[in-house]
């Protein structure tokens, strides 16, 4: 069971919630993946131990100059215009290059070879139950892509639960970060901004997901009542409504789980899960 | 000498491109003869990332020596330079202006790129 939990805003409480959800299920085997590459912080809330560490690569082209003949075909090729011809050579903008191999399949000189380029990092931490994920993308690097799908695969696809803490907005990393979720939470706060990105975040899970999905509303009473409102007029359910308190702020301020202050929404958050399991369509 | 003009347009009578990767057209004028003709470049216009790059491609396939345009990034520049194009930067209105800036020899070749890159 695959749980995406993503919003349009970011600062709603994303990874707060998905450690939550990723402890309220105690003893049953979870993974919980940071797909949030360009500001992965799961880590400042739960010790990776026994962390394991990963290079994130893609293969981009080196060119034999004395083997190119400078026919132009990978620069044609390319569509993400990271090689050019010069001087009847090509040469190639690795920062432009997203690693699909083209150029080096239809090269007829064989004179590209395909080297490793690092992009980001892979970190991974093995509990007794619970499994911990997360992906860093390099500095200046803007493939995030490739480091999501890497912690994606850390899982695997047979593991009972999946709880993915996914990247705020609605672009690429969002959208790569929630597909082929069971179900998918959207978080959000009833602020204008929160309104604002919450149909924005619906929208984008109605192009892109068949997905079931929910909205949680966290602090709950600190603003008015648009995404209720909102959420009634759609039919998207309301999974669950969390106060705003002093005490889960000053947790989160400490890098300790709602859980450790709030014990008593382990049984509202397994539940929570337990329900989602049951209307993605999934047997208990 | 060949001379490379960025243009929104074909003619020499349209309106000066600032923008080099992302220029419509390239006016690509013959000292010799007084010629010119047009390149189109609007593969570029929406192109997602290297549209500077791949408008060098295309100026360089016309065989330039010289390019007149608005600015010019650092990846354009290194082709540019590499391929030893002169790069000038001309305040113009249209097509015609720039390239009489130039061959009135207002206008100075640049040393480095003038601008940031737009992808890191």
């Amino acid at each position: 069971m695959k749980i995406a939990v993503a919003s349009g805003k970011g600062g709603t409480g994303k990874t707060t919630l998905a450690i939550a959800l990723a402890l309220s299920l105690e003893e049953e085997e979870t993974f919980l993946l940071d797909c949030d590459v360009e500001e992965p912080n799961i880590h400042l809330f739960l010790p990776f131990k026994d962390c394991e560490n990963k290079a994130i690569s893609i293969l981009c082209p080196l060119i034999a100059t004395d083997a190119c003949t400078g026919c132009g075909l990978c620069v044609e090729q390319c569509m993400y215009n990271a090689i050019v011809k010069i001087k009847q050579k090509a040469m190639v903008f690795t920062e432009l290059c997203h690693g699909c191999g083209a150029c080096a399949l239809i090269c007829p000189e064989k004179a590209i070879t395909e080297i490793e380029h690092h992009i980001g990092n892979l970190s991974t931490s093995q509990g007794n139950f619970l499994n911990l994920v997360q992906g860093c993308l390099d500095i200046g690097n803007p493939l995030a892509i490739p480091v999501i799908k890497a912690v994606k695969k850390a899982a695997p696809s047979k593991t009972p639960w999946i709880i993915l803490d996914c990247p705020p907005g609605t672009s690429c990393s969002m959208i790569h970060s929630i597909s082929g979720a069971d179900a998918i939470i959207l978080v959000t706060e009833p602020t204008p901004f929160g309104y604002h990105d919450l149909k924005l975040a619906v929208n984008t899970l109605k192009s892109f997901s068949n997905a079931f999905f929910g909205v949680i509303i966290n602090r709950c009473n600190s603003g008015d009542e648009s995404i209720i409102n909102y959420c009634n007029k759609e039919n998207i359910p309301i999974l669950l409504q969390i106060p705003e308190s002093r005490k889960i702020a000053e947790a989160y301020a400490q890098g300790s789980s709602l859980l450790e202050v709030m014990p008593e929404y382990k049984v509202i958050l397994k539940s929570l899960l337990y329900d989602l399991k049951q209307k993605a369509g999934q047997a208990i | 000498m060949i001379i490379a003009i960025s243009a929104s347009g074909k003619s020499m009578e349209g309106l000066f491109e600032k923008r080099f990767g992302r220029a419509p057209f390239f006016i690509i004028y013959h000292t010799e003869d007084k010629s010119f003709t047009s390149k189109d470049n609007q593969q570029n216009l929406n192109a997602v990332q290297g549209a500077g790059i791949q408008s060098a491609q295309n100026i360089l396939d016309e065989g330039v020596q010289a390019l007149i345009t608005g600015h010019c990034g650092p990846k354009a520049w290194q082709i540019l330079s590499n391929a030893e194009i002169k790069v000038y930067c001309a305040e113009a209105s249209t097509v015609k202006d720039a390239l009489e800036q130039f061959l009135q020899g207002k206008l100075k070749a640049l040393e480095n790129a003038d601008v940031e890159s737009h992808w890191l």
